[in-house]
C-alpha cells in the first residue's frame, strides 16, 4: 500500500478520536486548552510510533498466546522512558499533563494499533501507521482543545480573541468536553458524508 | 521467518527476553535522567523561593528548617532569607489536605515582621476556572482579595464568610479556606522559626 495512503488513513478515514472513538480518557481530560491538548497528542504520537515499530519488529518472536502481555510491556517501557525524559527536560509540561502521561500505557489506541496493524505489517508500514494515527490524534486533541479554550476563556493558544467575561465556564469543565466533542464529531461526519 | 508456536518454553523465553531488554533500557535511562530530574525539582524550588521571599544573599535551601504544625503529619519547611547576615524574612512551604480535590501545596514569603511578601501555588488539583484561580486571586488588588502585604499576626486570615478579613474566590469557598489555612499554618511555623531559632542564635 502507498505510504502516504497509510498516513491519510490514520488522519482522516480512521481518525482515532472522531471516527474510531478510541482513547477518550485523555481526549476529555487534557483538552482544557489548545496547548495541553497538542502536547498530549504529540506525546501519544511519539510513544505510538516507537511501540508500533518495536512490536512490528518482534512480531514473529512473540508466540500468539502471550502477545498481549508482551505488547503491554513494550508500550509501558516507552511510556516510562517518555515520562523520565519529560521530568528531566520539560518539567513544566510534565506537570500540566500530570497523570495522563503514565496513563498513555492503557490508551486503547496504542494496544489497538499494535494488535490490528503492527503485528501484521512491516516495520516501515507500522511507522507510517504510527505517524498517521498519531497525527490524527494530535489534530483532534488540538482542535478540541482550541474550541474549549475559545468558548471557555476567549483565548486560543493563549492569544485572546474576546474578553474572558464572555467565556462560558462549562466548556473548561468536563461537561463542556463532552458537548464540544459531540458537536465536533457531528460536524466531521457531516463533512465526510458530503465529500464521498 | 515463521512465527514462533505457543509452546511453554517459547512463551517463557519470549516474555523473559522482552522484559529483560525493557528493564535494562529503563535502568539505563533512569541512570541518565536521574540528575537532570533532581536538578529540575531543585530549580523549581529555588525559583519559587526567589519569587516569594525578600531578596537574599544566602542559600535558603541549605539553611532550611523543618517544623510540623499541630494536626499535620508532614513538616512544613522554612527557607530563611538573610541579606548579608541580617535576617530579612523567609519562604515557607506548606500544604493543606482540605482542598476541594485533596492536597494544596503553597509556598508563602514573609518579611522579617511577618508581612506576606508573596506566594506561589506549587501543587493543587482544584477545579479549573474556580479553585484553580487561587494562583492569581489572592494577589488581585480588588476588594479584600489580596493577602499581599498583610500580616497574619494582626489580620484574621479567614474568608469573609467565616468572619475573616479576606474575600474568598467566588464559588470556591472550600479552595479558599484551604489556601488560607495553609497561610495561617505557614505563619505559625514562620513565627516558631523566628522565636526558636533566632533566639538561640542571639544567645550564642
Amino acid at each position: 500500500m502507498n505510504k502516504l495512503r497509510i498516513i491519510y488513513n490514520g488522519l482522516v478515514a480512521e481518525n482515532p478520536t472522531f471516527v474510531l472513538l478510541l482513547g477518550m480518557c485523555p481526549t476529555l481530560g487534557t483538552t482544557g486548552s489548545a496547548m495541553t491538548g497538542m502536547s498530549m497528542g504529540l506525546a501519544t504520537m511519539g510513544v505510538l510510533i516507537c511501540s508500533n515499530m518495536a512490536i512490528s519488529a518482534i512480531k514473529n518472536l512473540v508466540p500468539d498466546r502471550v502477545r498481549i502481555p508482551a505488547y503491554i510491556v513494550v508500550i509501558a517501557t516507552f511510556v516510562t522512558l517518555l515520562q523520565m525524559f519529560m521530568q528531566a527536560y520539560l518539567p513544566a509540561l510534565n506537570e500540566s499533563l500530570g497523570i495522563f502521561i503514565p496513563l498513555i500505557v492503557v490508551n486503547c489506541i496504542l494496544l489497538g494499533r499494535a494488535e490490528a496493524y503492527a503485528s501484521k505489517h512491516s516495520v516501515a508500514d507500522s511507522l507510517m501507521d504510527g505517524v498517521g494515527i498519531g497525527l490524527g490524534f494530535t489534530v483532534a486533541l488540538t482542535l478540541l482543545g482550541s474550541v474549549r479554550e475559545l468558548l471557555g476563556t476567549g483565548t486560543v493558544f493563549g492569544a485572546r480573541l474576546f474578553p474572558e467575561a464572555f467565556g462560558s465556564l462549562v466548556f473548561v469543565l468536563a461537561p463542556g468536553a463532552f458537548i464540544a466533542l459531540g458537536f465536533l464529531i457531528a460536524l466531521i461526519n457531516y463533512i465526510r458524508k458530503r465529500s464521498c | 521467518m515463521k512465527k514462533l508456536s505457543s509452546t511453554l518454553s517459547n512463551m517463557v523465553l519470549s516474555l523473559g527476553v522482552i522484559t529483560i531488554v525493557a528493564a535494562s533500557l529503563l535502568a539505563w535511562v533512569h541512570d541518565v535522567t536521574q540528575e537532570p530530574i533532581a536538578e529540575a525539582v531543585k530549580q523549581k524550588q529555588i525559583d519559587a523561593i526567589k519569587a516569594v521571599a525578600p531578596e537574599f544573599t544566602n542559600n535558603p535551601v541549605a539553611d532550611k528548617w523543618e517544623h510540623t504544625p499541630e494536626g499535620m503529619s508532614e513538616p512544613f519547611v522554612v527557607f530563611p532569607a538573610y541579606d548579608g547576615g541580617r535576617f530579612c524574612g523567609a519562604a515557607v512551604e506548606g500544604y493543606s489536605l482540605n482542598g476541594f480535590s485533596g492536597r494544596v501545596g503553597v509556598m508563602y514569603g514573609f518579611d522579617a515582621d511577618g508581612n506576606v511578601t508573596g506566594y506561589e501555588v506549587l501543587q493543587h488539583s482544584e477545579t479549573p476556572g474556580l479553585g484553580a484561580k487561587m494562583q492569581e486571586w489572592f494577589r488581585m488588588d480588588a476588594g479584600k482579595r489580596s493577602v499581599i502585604d498583610r500580616n497574619p499576626g494582626s489580620d484574621a486570615m479567614y474568608v469573609a464568610k467565616d468572619g475573616g478579613a479576606i474575600d474568598g474566590i467566588t464559588a470556591a469557598t472550600i479552595s479558599s479556606r484551604a489556601f488560607l489555612e495553609t497561610l495561617r499554618n505557614c505563619y505559625s511555623v514562620f513565627e516558631a522559626y523566628k522565636s526558636d531559632y533566632l533566639n538561640s542564635k542571639d544567645n550564642e
